[in-house]
């Protein structure tokens, strides 16, 4: 098929990557109440939110203001769902007519995000030329951008205003050394600005931007590109930094570079990081901060629930055939909210409701530690209690016998917060980590990364099959709803065991359940089998 | 003496709001400058500002036809390769 040109994205809105997008968060139960509430309905900060509800960018942002190395601008790709990317960039009245159609026929539309394709403070008329009129006509809707940051200063009085209150800013560097081998130039002070000097700009920019945003209560998620070789060592220190200055959440994004999207790293031979070194490093920032695991780098005009992109369907020609009742719209959004908290709450209640004395008694039946030290295969039981297994972490004596290890469990779900998608149908896999500490959500696995082509898109002519393999590296099982008995095979050669048997049921308790079963079956005792060439 | 904008504009609109004389227009395929209005930015600021923030290579020439920002200037990249990337037809550019 064709190859087109295309751009990651740039800059900030891009952002790098990550359209602004973000997740995740193991650790939000850290966070203060007041932060909680207001990521609880953002699709791309909360990581249980993004099953729910559904996020749009508006692309009315063309212009830019930097040079990012990981960027092109210049080329569109219908089959590209990237950072910076974007099929039709939006007038102001446009977008505004756009978001309006999109929450009218989603009902879980809660965010509008304006990201790019350029930056949307070096577009600043536009893009607060929306915010003012959403503000008017969908007033349930949650304002963001997502900047370098480099004109941030200047607007961050105009953005609290607007009632903005998540703003996410890409800063891949504090040294300006590294910055200086990410950014060729900037646009400053009329003039183009280039290298050390215009990294040293950017940066003091970014962190000046992050604290007078944190100073008046408005949320700051930090993106970040990791680049091996470039910034990867130096990501873990951006975390800390970042954290300390109060951003609340900070997502890593690897890079995105191919030769064909013509950007200077795709051109030059910049790789990618693997999955494997992408999740090290999360897990080394998640140690002192929120990560956000699972940000899909979504492209500045992306439509719906993270994850799927229904942009087309919002075409400007098919927008304007539209009859909308707003306030209807409005109803349901308000409506669909209430079933989701409702449904929360219920959730929340009965994971509470287990007895103390049930949870103490199924950590001794998990874990019966035999005189001779060794590890005996544990009971399971199928009515066990969530809660039950991160007890167990928590209450077993000190000098712990070898326990079962943790282990990869990935997931195939089209939303919902349940496994309920066809293994061949999966773009995306959901990857889970579960020990007896419980369950920890990783992070997202692409098939073929931003490309709904054929089969084989590319040169090489690689299959859906080898790449899904490939992305499923160090999983131990794949849970889905269904699946065909070539991929199977294929999976079981691979060393990874395909289960379509907890088929419709909530994510997080599948994962746990079958975790239990592999820790029964004895598997877990055995190290983790080394990771095969798919 | 005018700045001119050629085919290989994007139409980002970054120069728009930019220059000192309103000589940009906002023209469909591409942006173009208006000749008679344009003065280089002589006397507002040192150095033409469309052709400051114009992230593309090649896109702005002077009277003379020569490229403000030739190829590799903003890139970076060698410029055989971004003279190639400029030109554009992305499957020539794809070298496995």
């Amino acid at each position: 098929m064709d190859h087109h040109l295309t751009g990651q994205s740039g800059s900030g809105s891009c952002s790098g990557s990550g359209g602004g997008c973000g997740s995740g968060a193991p650790g939000l139960d850290a966070l203060g109440e007041d932060v909680r509430r207001k990521v609880a309905e953002h699709p791309c900060y909360s990581e249980g939110a993004h099953h729910h509800f559904a996020r749009m960018h508006a692309a009315v942002a063309p212009a830019c203001n930097i040079q990012c190395n990981y960027c092109n601008r210049k080329f569109d790709c219908s089959n590209e769902s990237r950072p910076g990317v974007v099929s039709e960039v939006l007038t102001p009245d446009q977008a505004v007519l756009k978001t309006l159609a999109v929450a009218a026929a989603i009902p879980q539309m809660s965010v509008l995000g304006i990201a790019g394709p350029g930056d949307p403070l070096a577009n600043p008329e536009r893009t607060f030329a929306v915010f003012r009129e959403l503000a008017v006509k969908a007033p349930d809707l949650k304002l963001c951008v997502s900047t370098n940051g480099l004109a941030l200063p200047e607007h961050v009085e105009e953005l609290a205003r607007l009632k903005v209150d998540h703003v996410t800013i890409t800063i891949n560097c504090l040294d300006p050394d590294i910055g200086a081998k990410i950014y060729p130039w900037i646009f400053w002070n009329h003039r183009r600005v280039r290298g050390r000097e215009a990294a040293e700009i950017l940066i003091a920019q970014q962190q000046k931007g992050l604290e007078m945003l944190v100073e008046r209560g408005i949320l700051v998620k930090v993106n970040s590109v990791m680049i091996p070789g470039i910034n990867d060592q130096h990501l873990a220190e951006v975390s800390r930094h970042v954290r300390a200055k109060g951003a609340f959440l900070h997502n890593v994004m690897p890079l995105i570079a191919a030769p064909e999207h013509g950007t200077y790293f795709g051109l030059t031979g910049q790789r990618s990081p693997s999955p494997q070194e992408l999740q090290a490093l999360q897990d080394e920032c998640a140690g002192d901060m929120n990560m956000m695991r699972h940000c899909r780098q979504c492209r500045a005009d992306a439509v719906g629930l993270l994850g799927e992109d229904r942009s087309s369907e919002f075409s400007l020609a098919k927008i304007a055939g539209m009859e909308i009742d707003h306030e209807a719209a409005l109803a349901r959004r308000v409506a669909y909210r209430a079933k989701i908290e409702a449904e929360a709450a219920e959730k929340k209640a009965r994971a509470h409701a287990v007895p103390p004395a049930a949870k103490i008694k199924q950590v001794i039946a998990l874990h019966p530690r035999p005189a001779n030290g060794k590890e005996t295969a544990p009971a399971t039981s199928s009515d066990a209690p969530v809660t039950s297994i991160a007890l167990a972490a928590a209450t077993t004596p000190s000098a712990p016998p070898a326990q079962p290890r943790p282990a990869l469990i990935a997931v195939a779900t089209e939303g919902g917060g349940i496994i309920n998608q066809h293994f061949g149908h999966a773009r995306e896999f959901l990857v889970y980590e579960a020990s007896a500490a419980g369950v920890r959500f990783i992070g997202r696995r692409g098939v073929d990364l931003y490309c709904a082509g054929e089969d084989s898109c590319g040169d090489d002519g690689e299959s859906k099959l080898t790449k899904t393999l490939r992305a499923l590296a160090g999983c131990e099982v794949i849970l889905c709803s269904r699946i065909g008995i070539d991929p199977w095979r294929a999976l079981e050669e691979a060393g990874i065991t395909p289960n379509s048997e907890r088929a419709l049921e909530p994510i997080e308790e599948a994962v746990l359940a079958t975790w239990q079963e592999l820790a029964a079956s004895g598997r877990l005792n055995a190290p983790a089998p080394q990771l095969r060439r798919a | 003496m005018a700045l001119e904008i050629i085919d290989s504009c994007t139409s980002c609109q970054a120069c728009l709001p930019l220059c000192p004389n309103k000589a940009i227009v906002a023209a469909a395929p591409h942006f173009l400058i208006v000749a008679d209005l344009c003065n280089e930015c002589a006397g507002d600021y040192d150095d033409p500002q469309c052709a400051s923030i114009c992230p593309v290579e090649g896109a702005i020439l002077d009277e003379l036809g020569r490229e403000l920002n030739p190829p590799g200037s903003l890139t970076g990249l060698p410029p055989a390769l971004a003279a190639l990337v400029a030109a554009a037809s992305p499957s020539e550019v794809v070298g496995k």
